[in-house]
């Protein structure tokens, strides 16, 4: 409990940390961004909402403190105010359009890549030294080091454009409705693949060689050589006995790695059209939209941070010895 | 540092390694004058490459093979001075926690952890939108991001060490601080902090190359990540115009794959078992061994 604890410490400070950065930015970059933020609503809005939307961004009278209090008070009212590019919705209202399609995307390639690269990791070290040891590394870390978003473009046009196998861009086909039916769930995957497909490709690769070392120490280990000794099946051996000791180690890198596929999924959907977080943040970006910018960050940055929370309540109920938090 | 280099030598991935990173590097200090100005308008919009023009045209018809040469010395110029940059704040934080302790290591700590869990690429793209687009707002963006991971390796290395009898032994006989750090230490952690070095140079290549494919950088300038930008601005897949993405793309990968390469050899001079393990493999398989799980493997 105190293990639990103390990360929910962690992330509440990081939180704040970030909460501060969004809440300074705007406040001691050069070319004063927000005077031309708020120039860009002249003639758009009244008065009276000029007034609510430079409270909900903390600009009001008084010091920093104060400021910063008001911020974080329209934050918790989600209160995020106006989007530029999307005038004159709301910048909750905007988030919320693609936050599911991230999640879903997201989910479903870390999914994925964790299942496949720790499976692979674990065949590598039980055949260690073997062909697929010599091969399947090399090949990843080639593969790896390539930028995600290119893997994105390359995979978009030799499947895309060039067979014609998967669709060129968005979540679902223009023609559709979403619904919970059938045809719009496969039509949904069939979306997915491609840009799920990139960042499974550039992120196994990570963590199929932790899962690869941390189970060649295990294998070294005496109740291994014990197992193997008491004449128990191989495959018993590889799966009860080393690869689970060796996963711990390798979720409580899982959170730290999600904020990277979060990242890779951000610049997939770019390449993809796809309208998730990562798409609103660079039409954010292209309209100078700062509000919405903002308010992309602390969803994203609040996302990663119950994830990784999550994360550490499974860790907590998969290794005993955090339990006690004698660790 | 000699024995780091000799390693690196010695192993043959990280020879194969050295010599691309070579051969890349000179390509980019001396390519630009061999070809012609990467902003001249050659020739039509998407030419395909042809024996005039290898890489063919850009969708603004100019040179692609131009633009790839002379994109590769801004690109790596950033990249490699946000390693260096990584490198010395993260390993000067991650020394001094892990040799003071502490309340000071605490807090540090707190800030490495806290750094790491704020998701890099959201962080950078807010950073590198308020700021004036150029490479030392891409700089300074890039190692901001990226300082935690190498403080927090170091840190728990040099923590490790400092609980060595040879540091004990050091403080007893009354070395400065600065000594310690300098001539006990750094020694040990040098191949530490030349990998690390290494990789945070792979990521700084590669996000940067990302946040100007998103328009974040200066896109009047050329480098690598604005080749990208254009090709996707000019519609490159819907042409299928292939050649516009494909070299810039494969010149980003054979950089990382090359420093991957060279902190193979590394990896064996920080951690000596697995290059005994390497050579007991390969004597094994001299003599026709395929090695399994109940060959008898070195001991620690």
């Amino acid at each position: 409990m105190r293990y639990a604890l103390r990360r929910l410490g962690l992330y509440v400070i990081a939180a704040l940390l970030s909460l501060v950065i969004n809440f300074l930015l705007p406040r001691l970059s050069p070319g004063d961004p927000a005077s031309t933020m708020f120039a860009r609503f002249r003639g758009k809005l009244s008065p009276e909402a000029m007034g609510a939307l430079k409270e909900s961004l903390g600009f009001t009278e008084g010091g920093l403190w104060t400021q910063f209090k008001q911020y974080v008070y329209h934050l918790s009212q989600g209160d995020f105010g106006l989007s530029v590019a999307y005038f004159p919705q709301p910048v909750t209202e905007v988030i919320a359009t693609g936050f599911g399609w991230t999640l879903w995307l997201a989910g479903l390639s870390v999914l994925i890549s964790f299942t496949v690269g720790t499976g692979l990791g674990v065949l590598l070290a039980w055949r260690r030294g073997g062909r697929l040891d010599r091969t399947l590394p090399p090949l990843l870390a080639l593969i790896g080091a390539f930028p995600y978003f290119w893997l994105a473009m390359l995979a978009l046009w030799v499947f895309g454009f060039t067979l014609g196998w998967f669709p060129l861009r968005h979540a679902y086909g223009d023609d559709l409705q979403p619904e919970w039916s059938w045809l719009f769930i496969s039509d949904m995957i069939r979306h997915a693949a491609l840009p799920a497909l990139s960042v499974v490709l550039a992120t196994m690769g990570g963590w199929m060689l932790s899962m690869r070392n941390t189970m060649i120490s295990v294998l070294g280990e005496d109740y291994i050589t014990l197992a193997h000794a008491k004449g128990l099946s191989p495959r018993r051996v590889m799966l009860r006995y080393a690869a689970r000791n060796a996963l711990l180690p390798n979720i409580t890198s899982f959170g730290m790695a999600l904020g990277f596929v979060v990242s890779g999924s951000l610049l997939t959907e770019i390449v993809f059209s796809y309208p998730g977080q990562g798409y609103l943040l660079v039409q954010a970006v292209r309209a100078q939209d700062y509000p919405l910018m903002q308010g992309l960050f602390v969803m994203i940055t609040l996302a990663v941070l119950s994830a990784n929370w999550i994360v550490d309540l499974i860790y907590l109920t998969l290794d005993p010895r955090t339990r006690s938090g004698s660790r | 540092m000699s024995g780091a280099l000799f390693a690196i030598w010695r192993h043959p991935q990280s020879r194969v390694g050295l010599i691309t990173l070579c051969f890349i590097l000179l390509v980019a200090l001396i390519g630009p004058w061999f070809v012609c100005s990467p902003e001249a308008y050659v020739g039509a919009p998407h030419e395909p490459p042809s024996a005039l023009r290898w890489f063919g045209t850009t969708g603004q018809g100019q040179d692609v093979l131009a633009q790839t040469i002379v994109g590769a010395g801004p690109t790596l110029l950033v990249g490699f001075t946000v390693g260096l940059l990584v490198t010395f704040i993260g390993g000067a934080l991650g020394i001094s926690a892990g040799l003071i302790g502490g309340r000071f290591d605490a807090s540090m700590t707190l800030l490495i952890n806290v750094s790491l869990v704020i998701p890099g690429l959201p962080l950078a793209i807010l950073l590198a939108a308020y700021l004036p687009p150029g490479p030392i707002s891409l700089t300074a963006v890039l190692t901001l991001t990226g300082w935690a991971w190498t403080a927090r390796v170091i840190r728990s290395q040099a923590l490790s060490l400092s609980r060595r009898d040879f540091i004990a032994s050091a403080r007893v006989a009354g070395e400065p601080t600065w000594r310690i750090v300098l001539f006990e230490l750094t020694p040990h952690l040098a191949s530490l902090l030349l990998s690390s070095m290494i990789g945070s140079t792979i990521y700084a290549i590669g996000a940067q190359v990302g946040l100007e494919f998103l328009g974040l950088g200066d896109v009047s300038a050329v480098t690598w990540g604005t080749n990208l930008y254009w090709a996707s601005n000019d519609q490159a897949l819907l042409t299928r115009a292939w050649w516009t993405f494909v070299p810039t793309g494969l010149g980003v990968a054979l950089v990382g794959f090359s420093l991957a390469m060279i902190n193979f050899g590394l990896d064996e001079v920080s951690n000596p078992r697995l290059g005994v393990e390497r050579r007991w493999r390969t004597a094994l398989m001299s003599r026709g061994v395929e090695p399994d799980t109940l060959t008898p493997r070195v001991k620690r």
